[in-house]
């Protein structure tokens, strides 16, 4: 199908844009890369009344690496990071969940921002920033905020975004020399939405261990047992499983079927091995 | 309606358009280039894929006014392009086509990959196409063929880019 009819408008900054977005009322939606939204609108599922098109702005494409972390503006898109075409603190994670998001010519336009934003359940980013322990910088009209990622994201296409909140970038942490990471992605065709997503996270050196499933029927699930389990370095495969088994059933509100918890369980269980030395 | 500015396949084009048009109607219905197929019109099967500013994109889920000062590519454009020489040659010679509606954006991804150098096993090149739906082939004799063409081209460049 083709979208509805929409007006649109390309302003020169952030301070336009969210001047337009507030002038707007609930008319007005943001646009980044559209791979989402613009497959919303042709499907007639979304019909805004005013496109604001923020993806050419500079302060959201803007990367800066800094001695502890890297802050991607929301406009980068999932190639620039598959790419390695900007800094990345995340010792190859983030570029190679890159490369397993959607097809390659929805990731040249499609953005980390935009991700976030929508935060499908499905998606990775929510996910793999949360896991990283990124915050989200958010822009409005009282300034900037920021938020860690694991709490953004709050359900099924929910975030803590406000109306006239814009998000400006992401600020993820560098990880140590001897960081180490998982990645799981279970889907039956590549680039397919995941059926389940697992990422691990484990920097000694900061104390710092985290495993969290996506596609896992709300925000992010930070498994939070296992987490401690993968710290201590787990030897015992029946154990892992046990564990992460038992913090999927301590999420009660998530309502896994014994198929869905059999596959959150495998993803999360292979992940975690992908980290074991 | 929103002025844009717009080069395709080389030639400056202007144009005041509805936001709502896509990239791919904009392509087929005013512009005439019927190269650039349409099937899902949500960024599902690939057969809009074409090139903004040298990067592959759907053609579908990308704003004709959203390509304002881009250049934008499509399957007509690449008649001097070595690499979719190399493609149209092993597509022909190894039946990777049937009824065509896939092609135009099956070259295009084809060339994308041998471009990125992600075309070097069975493996790498069936992940490639994952986004690019045909319902003829079965896909084994696309592979073959672009497989073909990447060390076609290969041999040719051996640093290619």
């Amino acid at each position: 199908m083709k979208a509805p009819p929409v007006d649109y408008i390309r302003p020169r900054s952030l301070t336009e844009a969210l001047d337009l977005l507030a002038n707007a009322g609930a008319e007005g939606r943001v646009i980044a890369g559209g791979q989402s939204l613009v497959a919303m609108m042709n499907l007639r599922l979304a019909s805004p009344g005013l496109l604001i098109d923020i993806a050419r702005l500079p302060e959201l494409l803007t990367v800066v690496d800094h001695a502890d972390a890297v802050t991607l503006g929301a406009c980068v898109t999932h190639a620039a990071i598959e790419d390695g075409r900007v800094a990345d603190p995340s010792h190859g994670l983030m570029p190679r969940v890159a490369a397993t998001l959607a097809y390659r010519a929805i990731r040249t336009r499609g953005t980390i921002g935009g991700s976030l934003a929508l935060s499908d359940p499905a998606a990775e980013w929510p996910v793999v920033l949360a896991a990283l322990d990124a915050e989200v910088i958010l822009y409005g009209s009282s300034g900037w905020r920021s938020l860690k990622c694991s709490e953004f994201t709050t359900g099924i296409f929910q975030t803590k975004l406000a109306e006239n909140e814009i998000i400006e970038s992401a600020r993820i942490p560098k990880l140590s020399a001897d960081a180490r990471c998982g990645y799981v992605k279970l889907c039956r065709k590549s680039g397919e939405f995941a059926n389940a997503l697992a990422v691990v996270v484990t920097d000694p050196r900061r104390g710092y261990s985290r495993v969290v499933s996506g596609a896992a029927n709300g925000a992010p699930l930070v498994l939070a047992d296992t987490s401690r389990l993968v710290a201590a370095g787990p030897r015992d495969p029946d154990a892992l499983r046990g564990t992460i088994g038992s913090d999927l059933d301590h999420a009660s509100d998530r309502h896994f079927d014994e198929f869905e918890r059999n596959l959150h369980t495998v993803a999360a269980t292979r992940a975690v091995q992908q980290v074991l030395v | 309606m929103t002025a844009i500015r717009v080069r395709i396949n080389g030639s400056e084009v202007a144009d005041d358009l509805p936001p709502r048009l896509s990239l791919a109607d904009f392509l087929r219905e005013r512009r005439n280039l019927t190269g650039t197929h349409l099937g899902c019109e949500h960024g599902v099967c690939g057969a809009c894929t074409v090139l903004v500013d040298g990067e592959p994109a759907r053609s579908c889920l990308t704003l004709a006014v959203a390509c304002d000062e881009r250049a934008v590519e499509t399957i007509e454009g690449f008649g001097g392009d070595p690499i979719i020489a190399a493609l149209r040659q092993t597509f022909h010679q190894n039946h990777a086509l049937q009824c065509g509606f896939c092609t135009p954006a099956m070259l295009i991804t084809a060339r994308d990959l041998i471009l990125r150098q992600r075309a070097g096993s069975e493996r790498e090149i069936r992940d490639g196409l994952a986004g690019n739906i045909c319902r003829c082939t079965g896909y084994t004799n696309i592979v073959i063929a672009i497989a073909e063409a990447a060390k076609e081209i290969g041999k040719e460049a051996p640093n290619a880019q």
